[in-house]
């Protein structure tokens, strides 16, 4: 499994295209929702964490459909699968490539966010990296999975939003009010129910991923 | 068809049919109207075994996938299309009855709590998974992939469900309102409500029922189709 994430995380800062295009997808959504709300208004900080999460999902929608397109050139897939690993050990290598390339965007939008919409630069920062590390990976665990079906079937790229949107409400929801709340100056402890949420979220997703991805990717 | 299924059909059709009618009467005739909410609080007698049915309809569907990937014939397929057709149109029916109740009644068509916005998904799950079907390639790619977003959506129905739950209670200022209120006092209300959940039950068996006979046959033709093609051009 290792070798297989190698094989991504290699290809990928190699070319740095994914990772260029989430940077830049997840920056250009921040500024367009910033268009939405007045400047001077209250809104903006209470819809602030909303425009974040929306960044990260419109952003990683895309860095995902990449992930598997790549391997659908060259046969590239069927390479893979003639590997003597399990097959969900590949989704779970593919699942981890995607949740690194995508925590890395966020490591800098994160800094843009906070200074496009004027956050106290507080502690809560870091609670907030922790929440959207959890919310990445349940939507890297759900994504990823859907992902592998999406660029197979003729619909392609839109399928996988469609797919995507309504499973991952849960993560949304617990990642905006736990931004929200961390952003406000709450401490650690007051959001811990929705960190539960989205704990319990990723374990159930990424094994159901697990145990269900060979019928995702078998001819 | 095959004398078995010649004799359900039989069955069901008028079962539910007459099921259907006399749950008609009892609802516009025979019960009477509520106190509070006067006419309007008659759709709940549709409303809400409609909404069981098709949450049902998708645990059919869910069961179905699993079975489907698991044991690979398609009798498991085609029950689960069948049940997610049927509880894609209850459930646009749930959507479209509730806002209908909820505007008198509530004064506006819509909120964001737990039950609505959990059906809401659901019917956004149901259409992805309707869609996929029509998207995928050849052969058993759309079945197999159908199965798959079967099984994760059932898995998250109920998270998705908790996650708004909180979402709207935990802040008190929120307006939280409570869904049709079992304020049903008159043993005439009771039984209409029971007697709707037998009808629409019945309706959703036999739409089942129909739908995967249609299902069956289309596959029996598929086959006899490629039967014939191979046969000639051998």
């Amino acid at each position: 499994m290792l070798a297989l994430l190698r094989k991504d995380l290699q290809i990928e800062f190699r070319t740095k295209e994914t990772l260029a295009s989430l940077l830049l997808l997840g920056l250009l959504t921040l500024v367009v929702l910033s268009f939405a709300f007045d400047p001077a208004s209250e809104l903006r900080t209470e819809a602030a964490p909303g425009a974040l999460w929306v960044a990260v999902i419109f952003a990683g929608v895309l860095g995902l459909n990449r992930s598997f397109l790549a391997e659908r050139e060259n046969e590239c897939m069927q390479g893979l699968l003639l590997c003597p690993v399990d097959r969900g050990t590949i989704y779970l290598a593919k699942t981890l490539g995607n949740f690194t390339f995508m925590m890395v965007a966020q490591l800098m939008i994160v800094p843009i966010f906070v200074f496009f919409f004027n956050l106290p630069m507080t502690l809560g920062i870091g609670g907030v990296f922790l929440a959207l590390a959890l919310g990445v990976l349940g939507f890297a665990a759900v994504g990823t999975l859907f992902a592998a079906v999406a660029v197979r079937t003729r619909a392609r790229e839109v399928m996988l939003p469609l797919l995507l949107l309504p499973l991952v409400v849960p993560i949304f929801i617990a990642g905006v009010k736990v931004t929200g709340q961390l952003l406000a100056g709450k401490p650690l402890a007051d959001v811990a129910p929705w960190l539960n949420l989205m704990v319990g979220f990723d374990v159930i997703f990424l094994v159901v991923g697990w145990l269900v991805f060979e019928y995702a990717v078998e001819e | 068809m095959s004398s078995n299924r010649r004799l359900i059909d039989l069955i069901l059709a008028p079962l539910a049919g007459l099921g259907m009618l006399l749950a008609i009467y009892m609802v516009f005739i025979y019960v009477p109207s509520d106190q509070a909410q006067g006419i309007v609080q008659r759709i709940f007698y549709f409303h809400v075994p409609l909404a069981i049915m098709t949450f049902l309809a998708f645990g059919v569907v869910a069961v179905a996938s699993v079975m489907f990937l698991w044991q690979g014939t398609r009798f498991w397929d085609r029950l689960a299309h069948s049940a997610a057709e049927v509880g894609m149109l209850f459930c646009t029916l749930v959507l479209i009855t509730g806002p209908i109740w909820a505007r008198p009644v509530w004064g506006t068509w819509w909120t964001w709590d737990a039950r609505l916005t959990t059906t809401l998904i659901l019917w956004l799950i149901y259409a992805a998974y309707l869609m996929m079907r029509t998207v995928s390639g050849p052969g058993d790619q759309g079945a197999r992939y159908a199965a798959i977003l079967g099984i994760v959506g059932a898995v998250d129905i109920p998270i998705i469900n908790r996650s708004v739950y909180w979402w709207r209670t935990i802040h008190p200022a929120v307006l939280v309102t409570r869904e049709g209120s079992s304020g049903l006092n008159d043993p005439r209300m009771q039984a209409t409500l029971g007697f709707c959940f037998v009808a629409f039950f019945l309706l959703f068996v036999w739409l089942v029922w129909v739908r995967n006979e249609n299902a069956r046959l289309r596959d029996a033709v598929e086959g006899m189709r490629q039967h014939v093609l191979t046969g000639h051009e051998a």
